[in-house]
């Protein structure tokens, strides 16, 4: 896997490269010792590189940190960089943002945590529900049923917003006509798609700009009176998700051998319990993976939110936008915001890192 | 009662397929598929609030043509300046290149009626956006936020893939402490994009901030540079590049760590330079991860809205403003239709070139891998 893996072979021969003995300082440092190694100049030229850009990743976040424990007049002074050196640091914005402000803080947060959470157990439940069965089981869904349900939608949501006929009783009527349509006139019809097509078919829901949904989503939730609820955000974001999740999971799924399965499915087991007691527990690290990105993912999320939550759902992102306040953006008290959101998230891939690449380069690598 | 629990399970078994995946389409029928015919309908009308309401009044196309003829065109396509000769040229010689690559399509013999539409399609539809370009880009044009949208997805695709690629072919080198460079890396992907936007508000700050002392130096002191439109552009683009710089650096490591490094080995035995291993041996080897990565920016790339609303707030005037962006000031002044209008343009557009570029690259470098 890793190029550190080779030293277990065989060394080459390097005959290619004069003999040391005969090197000059020029080859020395411009030239590598051997085939295997870089020479001097490239090594340092290298490093040099590669700590900048650390330089580059660690500054904004340093500064965000230092500038927590600053106090106006060393921010409006002109730049201050070492705390104990610059400047005296204080506590200050900490104590303001946990004390003074309290539960506006942590009401932020905690709407954070659970719709993150919530939303996240759901995406990847549903997800790899349907990735598993896309996997294993052959769907054939008829061209000619899915243009009937796509027209059939088309007229529902026309005769209820235009014709103004109530949407409850709009909807019924819809379903009860898809019905009566596959059972009748449903199996003329041969041509179907694959599983690929439905793979597909949901992938592509990623495609999808979240504003071109969330108006239509924020009328609907408002007639049912969900705006500025938990449920609602949680609803979308899992909506959002799940093609990630399908799309990652699917390829965990594709991994695991069949032969366990066939072998439980003689002893009688259901499909669901397969899926629960068996493949599930197998695909931990997959699971893992897309649920760790999955959660940075709606714990990051701001567009959405910014449409479907006002006072009572608001989470943080919105709570950090907001400190733009009218006096002017108070950055110390924005940069502890700041700091106690993506502190968790900086830990997390810190120790997780690995299960978090993983998910990422599953879809991409595999293509 | 055993009966009837064990006729559920029966019953649960036969159709645990359609149970299995009824949920996500269930969902995406509902959240995706329901809200995309409901938001054509809302961009083909006006709403209009009324006492105890509020009021859809179906108008056609007109939100559309509001947006590209009409008086919100400064707004979406931008003002235009005067196209020179020169630049006429340039297009005719994109129109020409478009030609030619329909003809040999034509003359390939694999040619279908689909695959003729399709290119069409793609051959018009970036033609007009160069068009679009020249003239909103030139002397007295001005862009709108589809040229904004469209420069930040280009711009910031084609420099996180140079930067990403450049440090995943150095670290993919025989380093030490390789893991430590790709955890550091990696961070900024986690990073909240509204932190990240405030973040380079502040390290942006000419007089505050902490490149102040050396913003004096230069003489560049008192430049405000959320006052001039391009150099607030490069700002966002500079912040949304040091989020997803990360994304394309892991990907493309991984990618390299993978190729076979025997083939390395023996082509450095035969004296081949840095350059030659590259474009011979690593680049057809992570050639479809690069056309995947870059797919997966793209698709994401046109959502951009958190960075410009929050470090420049869409300004000087809307010369940072994204298509989302736009959409969602649109709706908070109540026109829902132009708000839709606006989002399925930037559907229509994304559609395409996402569309345009699977086909048509990723699908051949895939191809050609295999």
């Amino acid at each position: 896997m890793t190029a550190d893996s080779t030293s277990s072979s065989p060394a080459l021969p390097s005959k290619a490269l004069p003999a040391k003995a005969q090197r000059t300082l020029f080859q020395r440092i411009f030239e590598p010792k051997d085939i295997k190694s870089l020479s001097p100049a490239r090594l340092v030229l290298t490093y040099t590189i590669l700590i900048f850009w650390s330089f580059v990743v660690l500054f904004p976040l340093y500064w965000l940190l230092v500038t927590s424990f600053k106090l106006p007049i060393h921010v409006s002074g002109g730049p201050v960089y070492l705390p104990f050196i610059d400047f005296e640091p204080s506590s200050h914005a900490w104590s303001y943002i946990f004390f003074d402000l309290g539960n506006d803080t942590f009401r932020p947060y905690l709407n954070s945590l659970i719709i993150a959470f919530a939303s996240t157990v759901l995406a990847v439940l549903f997800g790899s529900m349907a990735a598993y069965a896309l996997t294993r089981i052959t769907y054939r869904p008829k061209i000619m049923s899915i243009a009937a349900f796509i027209l059939i939608l088309a007229a529902v949501v026309i005769s209820t917003i235009a014709a103004g006929i109530p949407w409850q009783i709009g909807l019924a009527v819809g379903a009860a006509l898809f019905v009566l349509f596959l059972l009748t006139l449903a199996k003329r019809f041969k041509r179907s798609l694959g599983n690929n097509d439905i793979l597909f078919w949901i992938i592509s829901q990623r495609i999808l700009p979240p504003v071109v949904a969330v108006l239509p989503i924020y009328v609907m939730f408002q007639q049912v009176g969900l705006l500025d609820t938990h449920l609602a955000l949680i609803i979308v974001y899992m909506a959002v998700n799940l093609p990630i999740v399908v799309w990652l999971m699917r390829d965990f799924f594709a991994t695991i051998p069949i032969d366990l399965e066939e072998s439980a499915e003689l002893d009688g087991a259901s499909r669901l319990r397969i899926f629960l007691t068996i493949v599930m527990p197998l695909a931990k690290p997959g699971l893992a993976a897309t649920f760790l990105l999955v959660l940075i993912l709606s714990w990051n999320e701001y567009l959405l939110a910014l449409f479907l939550s006002t006072a009572d759902a608001q989470t943080m992102p919105l709570l950090v936008a907001a400190q733009n306040a009218t006096r002017g953006p108070q950055w110390w008290y924005m940069s502890v915001l700041i700091v106690i959101m993506i502190l968790p998230v900086i830990a997390m891939t810190a120790l997780l890192q690995r299960f978090i690449t993983r998910g990422l380069l599953i879809g991409a690598v595999k293509g | 009662m055993f009966s009837i629990s064990a006729k559920v399970s029966e019953w649960s078994d036969r159709q645990a397929p359609t149970l299995l995946i009824l949920p996500t389409v269930l969902i995406i029928l509902a959240l995706s598929i329901y809200p995309l015919l409901l938001s054509l309908y809302l961009a083909l009308s006006r709403f209009k609030l009324v006492r105890g309401g509020y009021e859809l009044k179906f108008v056609g196309l007109r939100n559309f043509e509001k947006l590209l003829f009409g008086s919100q065109q400064y707004h979406f396509l931008g003002t235009f300046g005067r196209i020179t000769i020169l630049e006429w040229c340039f297009l005719a010689l994109i129109a020409a290149g478009f030609g030619l690559w329909l003809w040999r399509y034509l003359r390939s013999g694999k040619a279908g009626v689909f695959g003729f539409i399709g290119r069409v399609i793609t051959a018009t539809v970036l033609t007009g956006l160069v068009l679009l370009c020249m003239a909103v880009l030139n002397g007295k044009g001005f862009p709108g936020s589809l040229v904004v949208t469209l420069f930040y997805v280009f711009a910031g695709v084609s420099i996180q893939l140079a930067i990403g690629l450049g440090l995943a072919l150095l670290c993919a080198q025989r380093i030490q402490g390789r893991n430590f460079f790709r955890l550091i890396f990696f961070i900024p992907l986690m990073v909240t994009p509204v932190g990240i936007a405030y973040a380079f508000r502040m390290l942006a700050d000419v007089s505050k901030g902490p490149f102040a002392p050396l913003w004096q130096w230069l003489g560049y002191g008192d430049f405000a540079w959320a006052a001039d439109a391009w150099s607030a552009r490069w700002v966002v683009l500079i912040g949304d590049s040091w989020q997803w710089i990360p994304f394309m650096f892991i990907v493309l490591l991984a990618a390299l760590e993978n190729q076979p490094g025997e083939q390395v080995e023996a082509a450095k035995m035969d004296g081949a330079d840095g350059w030659q291993i590259f474009r011979d041996i690593s680049w057809p080897a992570i050639a479809p991860v690069v056309a995947t990565v870059v797919l997966i920016r793209l698709i994401e790339a046109f959502k951009i809205v958190d960075l410009p609303n929050i470090l420049t707030n869409g300004g000087p005037g809307i010369a940072t403003e994204s298509m989302t962006l736009h959409a969602f000031i649109a709706w908070r002044t109540q026109d829902l239709g132009g708000s839709s209008a606006v989002g399925y343009m930037l559907l229509f557009v994304t559609v395409v070139t996402c569309v345009s570029f699977f086909n048509f690259i990723a699908q051949k470098t895939r191809e050609a891998g295999k």
